[in-house]
């Protein structure tokens, strides 16, 4: 794997709110998952300087955590885009097509499952069940404004989508 | 618990059993030999590999490892529902394993090989997809003393845990999931990267080619046959008691003038023994000590001679930093004096090449520490372990057994039996004992053994009255133990003044360098070693003529900058 160079925003008190968290789960059996989970809802991933200082502060090996943080799909060890697709894999949409859906998020945004856009702007991951089989194929968005979700999914459909976002991120911009 | 008459039947024959952790330990007391992957009963018990599997009177099958054992048991051990079980592992595990034996490095000492041997298994039927096939994995050669080849894992866990629970490190550990899973340092870092400590413990138990220790033959062979070069040899004291072992010859044995007589064949110049540099060490290390002792604020003093011990304190512990004897290892004394003494007593103009056969992999990383390099000379320029010199001895034609013993060069080759002992645990500290004792008698020589120095456990603790004083030692190997001491150190449960650590459990006569072997003490070298010390005359450092000369010919004012280093 590349050594990522990423610059942590306002690194002092992200450290300091995980410091606390873990100070309150130290004494906690079990307690590394829930750690991560909240490492990665501060930081928005689990990047290496993190896992380290986790490992610093549990007295686990790093080696140890990069194991659970890899066994569990929930955790990321790269950052997202602002737009998480989360496209659904389930049996339903699997049987309405979503293997189409999927080639042409690939195609439009060059990109594979778990990757995330050159720009930033998007991050695929193929997910199981949604919940919302009746809209089969389905995805899920998920940016900073929150959640929506598109059903009833074309490869049109989903093209037209993913560049309506695109566009109204550009304008925004300028 | 009253274990006292319980019995099980193990393929029809009772077998009394007491206080056995499992099935397994049972069955192989009683002399069946039952085949595993996953297990070393000194590390805790993982179940994965399920070839050490068992059939009970109704037909279920256990695996016996994981099994505690019960008063009536009846099992059967190699049932062909048995045996067509663990045909199918081996098959399955070769399915996704490299088959290029020749080129393994483990080739021979290989559990997998062997086992696949053993069950006649000729054909691997299962399809070698695309999937199946792992070469996908890099190979790590980023240390200096350990190759990750993860290719050829087959998910025991044995490093893992050996890294964990033995060594304190972690250094590697199991990731991702499924298919994808291995056994890697966090990120996939090179391990060089890592916390690792270079004590190549992992390679010793990993059961295939998986992990391996770095071969650095080829560099000797060059030194060796270039004209330019004065090609001297030390061997660490660990080494002989082992080297038979690749010759089939009994464990323990002491076979250096074998191995004099085979180095010479070889091609090396010079033959001299790290025991000798040892007597040195002694010295230095007890005036450290003695001095120390008058300022009980400075102690405990730990002992400084095991490398992967000094990269574990840098790492974890450097708070201990002002604690750790500032003497070189024996390996680096030798090579900074014997350089020293080649300025006014060159043969020729050859460059000297000093080249150490030891039975450590962390001694490879040591000897390129910035440290020991001067003005671009190296102390030691290369080192190699007890298995690589048996390569070459192999690769050089020569029949080992039909050697006629010879002498080691001098005058690096005279030692005491002090500087022996130190392959083994408690040698160390054994050798200091001799050297602070007044009385040099065999009696009191003799004495020293019933305080508590010797033996294998990891941890031992004693006291050794020595004028008006009590001394409280430890003497600990295995960087767990070394660890917990330290807590309870830290914690003012516990006083000492003296402590000896070796990263290896039971000392460097169980380095990863040595000899592959499956039982984990290594009594018989443990033996062979003193048995060694009981035949020499000279029985302590300052006995040893050569140390007097070494002091007033060679290291003369120079004590600080040959044999002393600050990391
Ligand atoms: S060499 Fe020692 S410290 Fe390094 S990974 Fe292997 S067992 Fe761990
Ligand atoms: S030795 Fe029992 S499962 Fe591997």
């Amino acid at each position: 794997m590349e050594k990522e160079v990423i610059v942590i925003e306002n690194a002092t008190e992200k450290y300091a709110a995980l410091d606390a968290f873990i100070e309150d789960h130290l004494e906690m059996a079990g307690n590394l998952i829930i750690i991560l989970q909240e490492a990665q809802s501060i930081f928005g991933f689990l990047p290496r300087e993190v896992t380290a200082h986790i490992a610093k502060k549990t007295g686990q090996t790093q080696a140890k955590i990069y194991g659970v943080a890899t066994f569990y799909t929930q955790f990321r060890l790269t950052p997202i885009g602002k737009n998480l697709i989360m496209l659904c894999q389930g049996t339903a949409c699997h049987v309405n097509g979503s293997q189409l859906i999927e080639e042409a998020v690939c195609e439009e945004l060059e990109i594979k499952d778990g990757e995330t856009t050159a720009d930033g702007l998007f991050t695929l991951n193929n997910v199981a069940c949604l919940g919302c089989c009746s809209l089969a194929p389905v995805m899920m968005i998920q940016n900073a404004d929150g959640e929506e979700t598109y059903g009833n999914l074309t490869k049109e459909k989903v093209v037209e989508i993913l560049r309506g976002i695109r566009e109204a991120d550009t304008s925004a911009a300028s | 618990m009253n274990n006292i008459g319980k019995t099980m039947i193990i393929n029809g024959t009772t077998v009394p059993f007491t206080n056995e952790k499992n099935v397994l330990d049972v069955v192989r007391n009683a002399g069946i030999d039952l085949p595993t992957f996953c297990y070393y009963s000194e590390l805790s018990t993982y179940g994965a590999c399920r070839m050490c599997i068992v059939e009970d009177e109704k037909g279920r099958i256990l695996s016996s490892c994981s099994e505690v054992p019960r008063d009536g048991m009846v099992i059967n051990t190699h049932t062909p529902k048995l045996r067509k079980h663990r045909k199918t592992i081996l098959k399955l595990l070769l399915a996704s394993h490299c088959r290029e034996c020749t080129t393994c490095a483990k080739s021979q000492n290989c559990k997998l090989q062997d086992l696949a041997n053993r069950f006649g298994i000729k054909q691997i039927k299962f399809d070698k997809s695309e999937k199946a096939w792992k070469d996908e994995y890099e190979i790590d050669d980023s240390s200096p003393s350990i190759v990750r080849d993860p290719n050829k894992c087959i998910h025991c866990g044995d490093c893992v845990r050996m890294c964990a629970e033995k060594q304190n490190v972690g250094a590697i550990d199991f990731a991702l999931r499924g298919y994808e899973m291995m056994v890697t340092p966090a990120y996939e870092m090179p391990l060089a990267e890592t916390e690792c400590v270079n004590c190549g413990q992992c390679a010793a138990v990993c059961p295939t080619g998986a992990i391996l220790i770095k071969d650095d033959t080829m560099k000797v062979w060059d030194a060796i046959e270039d004209s330019n070069k004065r090609v001297v040899v030390q061997v660490a004291p660990a080494v002989r008691v082992a080297f038979g072992e690749e010759f089939d010859m009994p464990e323990g044995a002491n076979v250096m003038p074998l191995m004099v007589a085979a180095m010479r064949k070889v091609g090396f110049d010079e033959i001299y023994d790290t025991s000798f540099s040892a007597d040195l060490t002694v010295i230095e290390e007890t005036a450290e000590f003695v001095e120390k002792l008058s300022k009980p604020e400075e102690l405990p003093l730990f002992t400084s001679c095991c490398p992967a011990w000094i990269k574990y304190v840098e790492n974890k512990r450097p708070e201990l930093m002002p604690h750790i004897s500032s003497c070189k290892s024996p390996q680096q004394m030798f090579g900074s004096v014997f350089k020293e003494y080649a300025k006014d007593n060159a043969t020729d103009d050859r460059e000297v090449v000093v080249v150490s056969v030891m039975p450590c992999t962390a001694k490879k990383a040591e000897a390129i520490r910035p440290q020991f390099t001067h003005d671009g000379v190296k102390e030691v320029d290369y080192v190699i372990t007890t298995q690589e010199l048996a390569n070459m001895i192999y690769e050089a034609g020569i029949n080992f057994d039909e050697l006629v013993p010879e002498a080691h060069d001098m005058p690096f080759g005279l030692y005491s039996g002090a500087g022996l002992i130190f392959g083994v645990t408690g040698g160390v500290t054994e050798a200091v004992i001799r050297k602070v004792l007044e009385d040099k008698s065999h009696n009191s020589f003799d004495s020293i053994k019933y305080l508590g120095v010797r033996g294998l456990e990891g941890t031992k603790e004693f006291e050794l009255p020595l004028g008006d004083k009590i001394l409280k030692i430890a003497v600990v190997s295995g960087l767990k133990n070394a660890d917990n001491l330290i807590k309870r150190i830290q914690s003012g449960e516990v006083h000492f003044d003296f402590v000896e650590v070796m990263a290896c459990p039971n000392g460097c006569i169980n380095g990863a360098g040595q000899p592959y072997s499956s039982v984990f003490e290594k009594k018989e070298r443990a033996d062979g070693l003193y048995s060694a010390d009981r035949q020499t005359k000279i029985k302590h450092a300052d006995a040893n003529p050569m140390v007097g000369t070494a002091y007033e010919d060679i290291i003369k004012d120079k004590a600080h900058q040959l044999l002393h280093v600050h990391y």
